[in-house]
């Protein structure tokens, strides 16, 4: 297939973008579109061009390194996948294609398609973990844990930390990706000890970092490619508020 | 060859570890935090070990090239981990374990560390139910167990098709953790490119800022090596793009000892190569061989009119469907280790059985939809046949699946001693990039116990061991002749490549180099081919260094000049690689020489001249490297001929 691709150019942090158009062509439509953008960065290394940088990785869905807003969707227009997965007979033959980094405040832009997602490590910094030490801990199966809960906290944990979410939110929220933590650990058995600590001090570290408010028009939970539910922010609010009005210690 | 001392402990195997851990040095808390380490990587290897060290309370320095901790590739682990915890009571124990591995191995590990690994694997699994890691469950609310290739009891702890992410994650929690408590530091987007050494000890690494592009020293009283494998010589591979070798190459270079390059892993169960676009394999995981029958064709014509579109397998009868490795191997069928596996594969494409473009085989699962229902097919493997459709763009659910082998781990890496140190003083190795417990093939779900196994369980004891000579030393300065050198050598080799000015991308020599390594050192080797091999790479290599283009600058984001540095380092590896196969006259696991093989077509091993560890020591660029040996003991176990029939 041709196509006409129509990608966010910016040299550094400090540049101003601007979008570029780029043809190729003879695309298959069994490549992914990674791939796609493979070929037509061999092709700008060919004309000593500099090619288009983004970023990827696992290249299977699972690493949360590739991003990229496609036709105006975090991920492209295929449903509960990431760009990486896409493929190219999403596509018609002749069409334009536009291409844009993750735009929200806290994820500013590194080169081209490139973001700086750092604030996402910093949430979980703040307290999305247990705090159980190397060794010195029961026997697995010490603790029974119905498979229903289990299964849901495997749901929530599912996320893999793209941040789509943040990009396809008008307020640039996190609520999904900070929910699907708290929920991981608010339905286990081992994360009850410190469940208001984390939740609170979860939710100021996001609020610290730039990120907006949820106001519930879920196009996060449309845009995430791990179908991370908004009952897990249901869930968080729940938390939160618990540990807000019950909690015994001030976080 | 009197320079390798294992130091193996002495007195009884299943006393060995503990013996060591009371005997052994500590640095007392108020030293601790006066003692910087460096652990480059953070996958389940280096996450686990800087999470612990930091625990300890040790000054660490945390690197990785992705954009955070929690990419490393081990994310993409899907089947399991394996443990002797013998939950579902079909006759496991640590012994079990250490034999199932040792035999996997085709008996060409160290038997004492193999052992340890089995004794602390019921650790792991404890320590990641603590961190809240969801594994399966039953609906008792017990963790569930499933079984996997080269085993006949049910030891693998599982997260849906995703363990590996669930067990990374839960590392990462807990370096999040002491990165939160000041430990640990964390430096993400920055790539080692060499090691520093100072009075023959492991100082510090130079490394370079993926997005300034700045050169950078870092300095520590001893260096983990955590960095993966480096399976991506290969170009094609299930491994993820940033995987390379060349931590590992630039430490072999500084005088690390490399533990047999030769042996790499074939995983039988990928998605097939199907354009020259492609820019990695898919890995189906291992699995699905529970419930999925490997089948060709019997008759030759059949297989024709697949290939051609004529003929839908669907339609062919039982009797003319050819299960091979259910003949072949009736007392483990589908479940054979993977080295058997995927050469039965390619023995049977080769005879011109193979479907899709010849080179694939079927993996079908109607049996098993007809036994248990779509439903529990789709709860126990729906993700991958997913993955599946959203790729090939057919439905595993209607038409079996089209799989092939590809290149998927490194049994070679750093050698190792009993402690994951290296030959260098100070400089240690874990994860896949230690040439590792898993001898000359890995059993599936065991990478995810040995990293997690060296992360959390003995780099911990063994580091310390070390460092308790080194609480005098004081900060290690960076302003001092050996980080000189090793920058300044840095930057050439940047300049260098950025300098040639040629007309080839880096991936173009990348893709040529994969094709020389698959079709010469791949799944069937011979002296001819190793040979070719030998005179090819070097001559790609003089090609690359004179007609490489490698566009922008050295001091921004460069993805190119990345790619650029990497392949440098993969035609050294691939030198090594067809070396020690060259030199290894037998076969053994995942080293097959087609001129070693009994009349059936399996592994022909030669125990009395190659029970040994291949450790090469590097003499200098374009030199042929030293070979040294460790001689290989067993002990408590028999060493017999591997037979799954
Ligand atoms: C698709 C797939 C599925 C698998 N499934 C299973 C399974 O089910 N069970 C199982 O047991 N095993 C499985 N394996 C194998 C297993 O996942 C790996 O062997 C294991 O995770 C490797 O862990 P590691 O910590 O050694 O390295 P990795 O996870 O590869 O981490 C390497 C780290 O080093 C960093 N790094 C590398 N080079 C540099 C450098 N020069 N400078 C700075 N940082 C660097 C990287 O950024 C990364 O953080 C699978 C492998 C693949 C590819
Ligand atoms: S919640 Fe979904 S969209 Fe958001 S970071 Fe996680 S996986 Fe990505
Ligand atoms: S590259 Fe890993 S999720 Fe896309």
């Amino acid at each position: 297939m041709d196509l006409t691709l129509k990608i966010w150019r910016q040299e550094n942090a400090q540049a101003k973008g601007e979008f570029k158009n780029y043809q190729v062509k003879g695309v298959s439509k069994d490549s992914s579109f990674l791939e796609m953008l493979d070929v037509l960065n061999e092709s700008l290394v060919d004309k000593i061009e500099s090619p288009v940088c983004f970023d990827h990785d696992c290249r299977e869905g699972i690493c949360g390194m590739c991003s990229l807003y496609i036709n105006g969707r975090p991920h492209g227009p295929d449903d509960a996948i990431t760009t990486c997965q896409l493929h190219m007979r999403k596509f018609k033959n002749g069409e334009t294609i536009t291409v844009e980094p993750w735009r929200a405040k806290p994820f500013p832009v590194i080169k081209d398609l490139v973001v700086d997602r750092s604030a996402l490590d910093e949430i979980i910094q703040s307290g999305g973990y247990t705090s159980a030490s190397t060794g010195g801990v029961p026997d697995a199966n010490a603790i029974l844990i119905s498979k229903y809960d289990s299964d849901l906290a495997m749901d929530a944990a599912s996320c893999i930390g793209c941040g789509a979410c943040v990009a396809a939110c008008k307020n640039a929220s996190a609520m999904l990706f900070v929910s699907a933590k708290v929920s991981q650990f608010a339905l286990l058995p081992q994360g009850q000890v410190e469940k208001e600590r984390r939740v609170q001090k979860m939710v100021a570290k996001m609020d610290e970092l730039g990120f907006g408010n949820c106001t519930n028009t879920y196009a996060c939970e449309m845009e995430c490619p791990k179908e991370i539910s908004v009952s897990n922010i249901a869930r968080m609010n729940r938390e939160f508020l618990g540990a807000k009005l019950f909690s015994r210690e001030t976080v | 060859m009197t320079k390798l001392n294992s130091k193996t402990p002495h007195g009884p195997l299943a006393e060995k570890w503990t013996n060591y851990k009371a005997h052994q040095n500590l640095v007392n808390p108020s030293n601790k935090r006066k003692i910087d380490i460096i652990v480059v990587g953070t996958g389940l290897a280096g996450g686990a070990a800087a999470a612990s060290f930091g625990e300890l309370g040790f000054n660490v320095k945390n690197f990785c090239i992705q954009d955070s901790p929690r990419r490393a590739h081990s994310i993409a682990a899907q089947g399991g981990i394996n443990a002797a915890k013998n939950y579902p009571g079909d006759g496991d124990s640590v012994y079990r374990l250490f034999y199932d591995t040792i035999k996997g191995g085709d008996y060409r590990a160290r038997e004492a560390n193999v052992f340890r690994l089995a004794e602390v694997s019921n650790n792991i699994i404890d320590q990641c139910v603590a961190q809240g890691v969801p594994f399966a469950r039953e609906y008792s609310g017990y963790l569930d167990n499933r079984s996997f290739g080269g085993a006949q009891v049910s030891r693998t702890f599982y997260a849906r098709g995703q363990t590996g992410q669930q067990l990374l994650l839960g590392a990462y929690g807990a370096l999040s953790k002491e990165i939160n408590k000041g430990t640990v530091k964390m430096y993400n987007r920055k790539e080692m490119l060499d090691l520093v050494v100072v009075d023959g000890k492991a100082r510090g690494i130079i490394t370079r800022d993926l997005i300034s592009g700045k050169i950078e020293r870092h300095s520590a009283h001893a260096v983990v090596i955590a960095t993966g494998g480096y399976g991506n010589v290969f170009y094609l591979s299930t491994m993820a793009m940033s995987s390379n070798g060349g931590a590992a190459i630039s430490s072999w270079k500084r005088g690390a000892f490399f533990g047999n390059p030769a042996f790499v892993q074939i995983h039988p169960t990928c998605i097939p190569v199907h354009g020259d676009f492609q820019s990695k394999l898919t890995l189906m995981s291992e699995s699905l061989r529970n419930d999925g029958r490997i089948w060709v064709p019997r008759k030759k014509e059949d297989a024709e009119a697949i290939r051609a579109g004529k003929l839908n397998p669907n339609s062919l009868k039982e009797e003319d469907r050819d299960y091979y490795l259910e003949r072949r191997y009736p007392a483990f069928g589908n479940l054979v280790p993977r080295d058997v596996a995927s050469r039965a594969a390619k023995e049977r494409c080769d005879a011109g059985f193979g479907v899709g473009t010849g080179l694939a085989v079927y993996l079908d699962f109607a049996a098993s939809i007809k036994r248990l229902g779509v439903e529990v097919i789709k709860a126990r493997y729906g993700n991958l046949f997913q993955m599946y459709e959203k790729i090939v763009d057919t439905n595993p659910y209607e038409t079996p699946m089209m799989i092939y082998p590809a290149i998927h781990y490194a049994m070679g890496g750093l050698w190792v001693d009993y402690e994951l140190q290296t030959t260098i003083p100070g400089l240690f190795a874990g994860g896949e990039a230690n040439f590792s417990d898993h001898g000359a093939n890995r059993l599936g779900a065991s990478a995810l116990m040995q990293g997690l196994s060296d992360g959390y369980f003995v780099l911990p004891y063994t580091v310390q061991n070390y460092l308790a000579a080194e609480i005098g030393t004081g900060p290690i300065p960076i302003n001092t002749a050996a980080f000189d050198e090793a920058e300044n050598k840095v930057k050439e080799r940047i300049n260098r490549l950025l300098n040639i000015k040629g007309t080839k991308s880096p991936d173009y020599f990348h893709k040529k180099l994969g094709h020389v390594m698959w079709d010469n050192v791949g799944m069937g080797r011979t002296k001819e081919g190793l040979e070719i091999a030998l005179k090819e790479i070097p001559v790609l290599r003089d090609e690359f260094f004179k007609n490489l283009r490698v566009t922008g600058t050295p001091d921004e984001f460069n993805p190119e000049l990345e790619k650029a540095l990497r392949i440098a380092d993969f035609f050294d590896m691939g030198e090594l690689m067809a070396y020690d196969a060259l030199h290894r006259k037998e076969s053994c696991g995942g080293h097959f020489r087609e001129e070693y093989q009994t009349p059936e077509g399996e592994a022909l091993r030669d125990d009395d001249d190659f029970m040994y560890v291949a450790a090469w020591e590097f003499i200098g660029d374009g030199v042929k490297p030293e070979l040294h040996k460790e001689e290989l003991k067993y002990e408590a176990i028999e060493v017999k001929a591997r037979n799954y029939k």
